[in-house]
């Protein structure tokens, strides 16, 4: 901007100083959308037409490639209603929030809260930073290759942990991943080991931010370790607890790799989730539009509790803000 | 923090919390409680090491617990040449490095059109981005696959360094928006009253200082990147083009695969994601707080 137009909006603000920032602003923000052109074009190509096909293509009976699509209206959608598996793979999204999001999140508040108020001032924080890095290393690696490597530890013939349990004198150690009734807590297992680092190392940044004095008056007066942790801890870091929820809940419905490495949604469909019942669809069974419609649902589904979290959390803020 | 406590506290409580502090065996039970729960997220670590250098025999003979009896590289050789891991090493290097500086760019554009220009329905846009960060890929996969292979990208890298450089961008513009939204108005009117076009300032004035954010963006992305594993399975479908989570997870079931081989291989497919953490956990933590201060 020349200097001679910016001296004159100056007298002119001078005179009207509302008029000023709308008018210059207006001028302003246009200039600037020449930097958003390409970030909107591949948005558009990558996500925004992608969806909308998908969405499209839900509308179909497509058998996928150069096959022809028949209009199939809602019918899919109508097909999922009456289909158990359907049903079974979104009841294990929940099994995957509990093994994703509740249990981590619990465990990383009572870990963090043990290293960084406990541990951390009895032994040093160097002691508290190694645990803190340990929790953390499964976080660090490729999903299915931790994944890998789990299913050969849970293999029922090859397995480490049956030949541990075959050297302890059990017979017949359970086919952990093969057998219906064992693989989804088995994966639950796997996915809460993969999963914990992230809310402790998140709660323990946050803790950073409590001024220690809350803690030392706290002692002082005699509150417990537990009482201090439901008093100071636990409101402290409400913002973060909301954070960690959103981003493990949405990671929990969107599952994929973990289930793709141990299981393939089997046995019997026991840990089948939506994702990879939509990849099945897609790839497999070649039944494109079925899974186009499994995919949207989860979409529609993932919305609407991002949405509900996100609510949850402005209203807590706000009710914090009145409190105060 | 005792030298905050001693000259605080009347003499009588002061000896009362820090025999709490120093003495009492609750907290070396505390302690171990931690440590056990860091042993259990070791322990599959350390079986994995155990037997990534055992030979099948001495497995069979003396199961997964035992030390190697001698050093057995049967296993890594079986996998470094199964898999060809050079190529897919170079495969996962080149699509998550690629994605890395592209997605940083992209997300400083945007975050440069919506933090510091304003945009008219910056709100929006944002919240268009975040969502599309939490979309499930399922819901893009099969329109992207036929698009892919109609204007011939179909196992190309490209595909899914485009692809990803969006998705990763979409989370990039919305950290570096709100960094960017609190960036000194003084600067920019300076650089303004200098006659710098908005070209320049964003290139002179706004890139040095968030290029410590921006660093750490481009570790989050090459990380996020090299861990993703849904898009390059479907993506992907040749041996000479698929990164190295893929080429083992395609390794799984085949009946060659003995013990050694599938920890050497898991052992060799997570080192080079250790190594880079390592290297970089100082430029995430310096980062972080250098863009908090900005």
């Amino acid at each position: 901007m020349a200097d001679s137009t910016l001296t004159a909006q100056r007298s002119r603000a001078q005179q009207r100083p509302r008029a000023r920032g709308t008018r210059r602003r207006r001028a302003e923000w246009v200039g600037y959308l020449p930097y958003l052109l390409p970030g909107a074009a591949a948005f558009i190509v990558v996500i925004g037409y992608p969806l909308m096909t998908n969405v499209y293509f839900s509308l179909f009976k497509w058998r996928g490639g150069m096959a022809p699509l028949r209009w199939n209206g809602l019918g899919n959608y109508v097909d999922l209603l009456g289909d158990d598996k359907f049903w079974t793979s979104f009841g294990n999204s929940l099994a995957m929030i509990v093994a994703m999001v509740l249990v981590p999140t619990l465990l990383g508040l009572v870990l963090a809260a043990v290293l960084f108020d406990y541990l951390g001032r009895r032994f040093g924080a160097q002691v508290s930073s190694v645990l803190r890095a340990t929790y953390y290393l499964p976080q660090i690696l490729p999903v299915a290759v931790a994944g890998v490597l789990w299913n050969w530890i849970l293999n029922s013939q090859t397995g480490a942990l049956n030949e541990i349990l075959r050297g302890m004198g059990v017979a017949a150690p359970p086919n952990w991943l093969g057998d219906p009734t064992t693989a989804l807590p088995s994966v639950m297992l796997v996915l809460i080991w993969v999963q914990m680092g992230y809310p402790v190392v998140i709660f323990m940044a946050a803790l950073q931010r409590v001024d220690p004095e809350l803690y030392e008056a706290a002692e002082l007066d005699g509150a417990g370790w537990w009482d201090r942790f439901r008093a100071i801890t636990v409101p402290q870091i409400r913002p973060e607890t909301f954070v960690v929820t959103l981003t493990c809940t949405v990671a929990a419905l969107k599952v994929f790799g973990p289930i793709y490495v141990l299981t393939r949604g089997g046995p019997e469909s026991s840990t089948l989730v939506p994702s990879y019942y939509s990849y099945l669809n897609f790839f497999d069974k070649s039944q494109v539009g079925y899974g186009s419609a499994i995919a949207t649902v989860l979409t529609l589904v993932i919305v609407v509790v991002a949405v509900i979290i996100l609510g949850l959390q402005s209203r807590s803020e706000r009710r914090e803000r009145e409190g105060v | 923090m005792a030298v905050a406590t001693e000259v605080r506290t009347p003499e009588v409580r002061r000896t009362a919390v820090d025999s709490r502090y120093r003495r009492g065996p609750g907290r070396w039970l505390v302690l171990a409680a931690a440590v056990v729960v860091g042993l259990a997220v070791l322990a599959p670590f350390g079986i994995m090491l155990l037997n990534a250098f055992k030979s099948p025999q001495d497995y069979a003979a003396n199961g997964p617990l035992s030390l190697p009896s001698g050093l057995y590289l049967d296993g890594v050789v079986a996998f470094w040449e199964r898999v060809d891991f050079p190529v897919k090493l170079w495969n996962s290097v080149f699509i998550s490095a690629v994605v890395a500086v592209l997605g940083a760019l992209l997300s400083l554009l945007n975050a440069y059109a919506i933090g510091i220009g304003r945009v008219k329905g910056r709100l929006w846009i944002v919240a268009l981005f975040l969502l599309a960060n939490m979309l499930p890929q399922e819901a893009l996969i099969y329109p992207l696959f036929t698009m892919a292979q109609s204007v011939g990208l179909s196992n190309s890298q490209w595909s899914v360094i485009i692809i990803f450089t969006v998705i990763q961008s979409a989370f990039g513009t919305y950290l570096l928006s709100s960094v960017l939204g609190t960036f000194p108005p003084a600067l920019l009117e300076a650089a303004q009253l200098d006659g710098a076009s908005r070209w320049r300032i964003l290139w002179q004035v706004v890139f040095p200082i968030v290029r410590p954010t921006l660093s750490v963006l481009m570790i989050f992305f090459f990380i996020w990147t090299w861990n993703e594993f849904f898009i390059p399975l479907v993506m992907l479908t040749s041996n000479d083009t698929q990164t190295i989570p893929i080429a083992l997870a395609s390794l799984q079931g085949d009946r060659m695969m003995d013990a050694p081989t599938i920890n050497a291989g898991s052992l060799v497919s997570l080192v080079p994601a250790v190594v880079f953490f390592l290297i970089f956990q100082r430029t995430l933590t310096r980062g972080v707080t250098a863009g908090a201060v900005k």
